[in-house]
């Protein structure tokens, strides 16, 4: 029985009722996954954000399931992942099967020592719900329903939108805007943005199926199994013992038809058994794209999420690199706004999630391309894949079902201090932290835990003790926390410094977005000064 | 390292012979199948990236079309 979802209130807006439009310092449109969560990040960074959606209830269907270890720890950061592991299903391994025997096995995670899971599972309208009750319960941020943005005037600061509600249009002004507006974004068209890429044909049934079944936690997914003879099914379990099954129909499947519950419910039971239990809960058709933006930043316009870049969803790279755009974008943002930061910085959010946004799309096309060949030929070579991997160790790392959403390293950003000696550990300049299992005042704690605002100097040894140190470390009026290994915590298993090839004296300068920017084997004020104006893109 | 185009197979008829039995029974579509599998084999047995692209170009420029 589908649950009903929420609704939320419309209200006219002072601003709207009083015809005097206010100044925003910035506005997000769009309050699917990633423009709450970039809510609830400029809120956490300092600033106050009205949001603007077009609706006034969380996403219909089956969306977004898959919620990868790196968004989870940046919603830890927001103080909303608890919630959010604790309604989801937590999974790590995924198994492949060709016809009916299983050809390949993964485990996402198969290090200890970290405090998210690899995985979770949750039906998006859950996820929206959790983190529109947050940006709720947040002063700094409103909500506004039935808010859609028809027009958008960026010739002059602060920009001007024409907004329309159920009582009519009016003007509002914003210094910056975050677009989350999702695939069909207008402000997409609004700012003239280009979006390249490619469509695909293949369409693919997707089912909603409530039920009690013997599967356990893990992601399947077949190539020509009995049951769906010649395709490719996926299937994944969601809250409430509810299950999606994704059937690969072909290019040339009618949506219409295939849509209609009698066609649907044969092939359930066909993959069940027929003395299955289940209710058909949601079903649709869906086709989709590889394809991103031009630029992530159009002026004082910044897109993010499927406004930027659309994926096939194999992988699961779809909402989870849209979370990890507002990461890579809020705290930047926040310090142009206080006037910190040049605008500049602005600019490497493009040279950070532009390079990553094409990882996304060079990995779920391949998949794509694996799960539905293009010719005779790739038809051919993908099946002799799957006959290997049934004997053949080195075959099974080739079958493409889906590589799983992993953070993109900013190998190439201007905003990294390169290395000037060796290290062992991968934690190189653009890479995201490693969490660590940590002992603080006495109780087990997390690295990640202690990174969550601002710059932070991760030292390793010995306490530097001068005092006023922090304030020769400053780039402008931004200075690092500092954060000693063995002082201020403890590395109560020794993980933090494998992980990080702490030896004594190793210091990493550390972004706001728990992303290293630079690294040294021992402490120097000016190298650290230098790496953090660099980290600001501070011309010096 | 880069592609052998000297001759390297000991008894090459002998090796011509084998493949050529090993796929004397088979139709059309069961022969492409093998020769995928048996390509994606050899291409393990490589390893080398550099190699193997030189080799996918070469195989490419000189290949004939079919009923010639």
């Amino acid at each position: 029985m589908p649950q009903s979802r929420p609704r939320y209130a419309y209200r006219c807006s002072d601003e709207q009722a009083s015809g005097r439009p206010q100044r925003h310092p910035v506005i997000v449109v769009g309050a699917g996954p990633v423009g709450l969560t970039a809510a609830l990040d400029l809120a956490a960074r300092g600033l106050r954000v009205v949001v603007l959606d077009d609706n006034d209830t969380v996403s219909n269907g089956s969306r977004a399931i898959c919620f990868a270890k790196r968004p989870l720890e940046i919603w830890d950061r927001l103080g909303c992942a608890a919630r959010l592991i604790d309604k989801g299903v937590n999974w790590k391994v995924g198994k492949v099967f060709f016809r009916d025997e299983p050809v390949f096995s993964f485990d996402l995670l198969p290090e200890r020592g970290h405090k998210m899971p690899a995985m979770i599972n949750l039906q998006q309208y859950y996820l929206e719900e959790y983190l529109v009750e947050a940006c709720a319960a947040n002063p700094a941020i409103e909500l506004r329903w039935k808010h859609r943005v028809t027009a958008l005037d960026t010739r002059s600061a602060p920009m001007t939108l024409t907004v329309t509600t159920p009582d009519g249009s009016f003007t509002l002004q914003a210094d910056w805007l975050v677009a989350c507006d999702g695939a069909n974004s207008a402000l997409r068209g609004m700012v003239g943005a280009d979006l390249g890429g490619q469509v695909f044909n293949d369409r693919f049934l997707i089912a909603d199926v409530t039920m009690k079944a013997g599967f356990p936690p893990e992601r399947w997914f077949w190539f020509d199994p009995p049951f769906h003879r010649g395709q490719s099914v996926l299937l994944h379990k969601q809250a409430d013992d509810l299950w999606r099954i994704d059937f690969q129909l072909g290019p040339h499947a009618d949506p219409v038809e295939e849509k209609k519950p009698e066609n649907v419910i044969p092939r359930i039971r066909a993959m069940l058994g027929p003395a299955a239990d289940f209710e058909l809960e949601w079903v649709s058709i869906y086709q989709f794209a590889c394809r991103r933006i031009d630029r992530f930043r159009h002026g004082r316009v910044l897109f993010a999420g499927d406004a930027a870049h659309q994926v096939s969803p194999f992988g699961a790279r779809g909402a989870n690199s849209g979370v990890q755009d507002t990461d890579n974008l809020a705290w930047k943002l926040a310090l142009v706004i206080r006037g910190e930061a040049p605008e500049a910085l602005l600019d490497s959010y493009h040279d950070e999630r532009a390079p990553a946004a094409d990882d996304n799309l060079l990995h779920a096309t391949r998949s794509t391309d694996f799960i539905s060949p293009k010719n005779d030929a790739s038809l051919v070579y993908r099946n002799a894949v799957l006959d290997l991997a049934r004997t053949e160790a080195f075959a099974r790392g080739l079958v493409n079902s889906g590589r799983l959403s992993t953070p993109t390293p900013y190998v190439d950003s201007p905003l990294n201090t390169p290395d000037e000696k060796t290290f062992e550990a991968a934690m190189r300049p653009g890479s995201h932290c490693a969490d660590a299992p940590i002992e603080r005042a006495g109780r087990p704690a997390w690295l990640l835990e202690q990174l969550i605002e601002g710059f932070t100097l991760l030292v390793f040894g010995a306490a530097p003790t001068q005092a006023g140190l922090i304030d020769t470390l400053a780039a402008g009026p931004v200075r690092p926390r500092l954060l000693c290994a063995g002082h201020d915590f403890k590395d109560s298993q020794g993980l933090l410094a494998a992980r990080y090839d702490g030896r004594p004296g190793t210091c990493y300068l550390i972004r706001p977005d728990q992303y290293v920017a630079a690294r040294w084997r021992r402490f120097d004020a000016a190298k650290i000064r230098a790496a953090l104006a660099r980290a600001l893109a501070i011309a010096t | 390292m880069p592609l052998i185009r000297t001759p390297n197979i000991p008894d090459p008829d002998g090796f011509y012979k084998e493949l050529m039995d090993s796929q004397r029974e088979m139709d059309a579509a069961q022969a492409a199948a093998m020769n995928a599998r048996l390509v994606l084999l050899l291409a393990n047995q490589i390893g080398d990236r550099a190699t193997l692209s030189e080799a996918i170009r070469t195989a490419a420029a000189t290949g004939r079309p079919a009923g010639i």
